[in-house]
């Protein structure tokens, strides 16, 4: 037996991630400052941690229902009423997952199957592709533009649908691109939808963290609202990514069809992670009021940095990503990101990575603190410089 | 504008330039506001955190209780004024609860320490009564955990 060929050919076809040997390249150096990891820097407010810790000394160590704690969900029901006037029943409208990764395939695999296609704009977070290839359905690629500000457009979503769409990904705000949609963009996407037969996975796990104005969630929407699945979590908004906790919320029919795959599959979250999260729900939004301040300070100096060095930076308002363009230095993003990082020390993400039209972008988080950002900054100044010069001559 | 306050706090090293990218305002707004918060008092100094222990200066922190007589029309206001002036006192402030002032003391040594209180605190008119307690071990000041430098140790992954 040959044990290569037991693995299922669709999964073979899935590319290895092309970035791995950037990671490889890091672990060998000394010195790399790191503007590459989509996570938080700052650790999980105390009071959250202390909650965790709490429910471990009183032995809350066993399963939670398969949708999660109630008390969870009633807060999760309160928290979506509060910021963002959605309106969900925490009896049946709600479960808690391990992050919103797992939101995604579970709702994908819920919904979609063979010949089914999903629309996805790019570029985005690779699991959206990834997760319709394991439900064996087909991924329908909308690539975004930067004249755009990476927004999804009426007319794009236009034409990418067909009689076989079934799901339309609705990635805001963006990694990698930062890009986010107000309340008139997704008007007009809504006003697309409502015609149409499909569902919206709507993924915005990045919802508190916007610079210019209040997120607004397409469930917002009431005539498509029943239609739409939204995914969030606490990893992004609360530093809590190691906790692994998301939640989906849909109508009741949906969330019946996704508990079957999550129960199954998971069970239920970590019932720690679940008690750190009420607190985090009752408690903590000051800590996300000052985590927001302290990236919208950073992402200011960052996107003034890039310009600064003369790459065209597209004003991201959302998550904690620019999304510069490199293509005034000749190199490919890959090219870009592997010498940046052998010469200057500097880990950023080619833009390719994320979807094919990320071709010419680079991804720089920064969820760093200030220090390496600035020094981040001056070192892909020099790398600019340097490279920009020998072209000329 | 409590931005700027807000970043000189956390760091007073940050130009004006740095503040201006960091708040999208013009430098020039940041240069005024500044200059308006020191001219003010509302900007009352620019200090470096220094954690003197692991320096070779010997130096002791005492916080020491005290009880005081308010004065007619004056309250503590001027017994603390005499009690603060003292190079010695390096913060001191009106309590509620069960004494009146907490005055913060540093000196070479205990005795050095001791000294103050015995000679110029506690014989300070209206002063009924002193106690001290010294400093063993700063975990955390203004806001920073003393004993450790934060790491960044995030692994790498794809996300």
């Amino acid at each position: 037996m040959n044990i290569e060929d037991m693995v299922l050919p669709s999964i073979k076809n899935i590319p290895s991630s092309g970035i791995r040997k950037y990671f490889d390249i890091v672990n060998e150096m000394d010195g790399v400052i790191s503007l590459g990891v989509g996570e938080p820097d700052f650790v999980t407010p105390w009071n959250i941690r202390e909650a965790g810790i709490y429910s471990l000394e009183k032995g809350h160590t066993h399963y939670t229902s398969n949708s999660g704690l109630k008390e969870l969900r009633a807060e999760i029901s309160r928290y979506l009423n509060r910021r963002y006037g959605l309106d969900y029943d925490p009896e049946n409208q709600i479960i808690i997952t391990v992050g919103g990764s797992e939101a995604i395939d579970i709702a994908l695999r819920a919904l979609v199957g063979p010949k089914d296609e999903v629309i996805i704009p790019e570029p985005s977070f690779v699991a959206y592709k990834g997760c319709t290839l394991f439900a064996g359905a087909v991924p329908k690629v909308v690539n975004l533009r930067a004249e755009d500000d990476f927004k999804l457009t009426p007319q794009l979503l236009k034409q990418a649908i067909t009689p076989k769409t079934k799901v339309l990904i609705m990635p805001y705000p963006n990694n990698p691109t930062g890009a986010v949609m107000t309340h008139e963009d997704i008007a007009a996407i809504v006003d697309v939808l409502k015609d149409e037969d499909m569902i919206v996975v709507s993924d915005e796990i990045y919802s508190e963290l916007t610079y210019c104005g209040n997120h607004v969630s397409i469930a917002s929407f009431p005539e498509i609202k029943d239609r739409t699945i939204l995914i969030s979590g606490f990893s992004k908004s609360y530093a809590m990514t190691g906790w692994r906790l998301g939640y989906v919320c849909a109508h009741p029919v949906l969330i019946d069809a996704m508990k079957k795959i999550h129960q199954y599959a998971i069970m239920c979250s970590p019932t720690t992670s679940q008690y750190a999260a009420i607190e985090a729900l009752k408690n903590s939004s000051d800590d996300v009021l000052y985590m927001v301040s302290e990236y919208n300070r950073r992402r200011r100096v960052m996107l003034h940095g890039f310009r600064k060095i003369g790459l065209d930076c597209f004003e991201a308002q959302g998550a904690f990503y620019v999304f510069p363009c490199i293509k005034s230095t000749g190199m490919s993003s890959e090219e870009f990101c592997e010498k940046l990082l052998r010469e200057e020390k500097v880990l950023v993400i080619p833009g390719n990575a994320f979807g094919a039209c990320g071709e010419g972008y680079i991804r720089a988080c920064y969820a760093s603190s200030m220090e390496n950002i600035m020094k981040a900054i001056r070192r892909i100044g020099n790398f600019v410089s340097k490279h920009c010069s020998k072209q000329a001559d | 504008m409590d931005e700027i306050l807000e970043i000189l706090e956390g760091n007073s090293r940050y130009s004006e330039d740095e503040i201006a990218v960091m708040t999208g305002k013009s430098v020039e707004e940041v240069h005024k506001a500044i200059k308006e918060y020191e001219e003010q008092n509302v900007i009352v100094g620019y200090t470096t955190l220094i954690n003197w222990e692991k320096t070779s200066r010997e130096s002791v922190l005492a916080l020491i209780e005290v009880k005081v007589t308010p004065q007619r029309g004056e309250g503590f206001d001027k017994v603390a004024e005499r009690i603060y002036k003292f190079k010695e006192v390096k913060a001191c402030y009106l309590m509620s609860g069960g004494f009146d002032l907490t005055v913060i003391v540093e000196g070479k040594t205990m005795k050095d320490v001791a000294l103050f209180v015995a000679e110029k605190l506690a014989v300070q008119e209206h002063v009924l009564s002193t106690s001290t307690h010294f400093v063993l071990k700063k975990y955390k000041d203004k806001g920073v955990i003393f004993n450790k430098k934060p790491e960044d140790d995030r692994e790498v992954l794809f996300i």
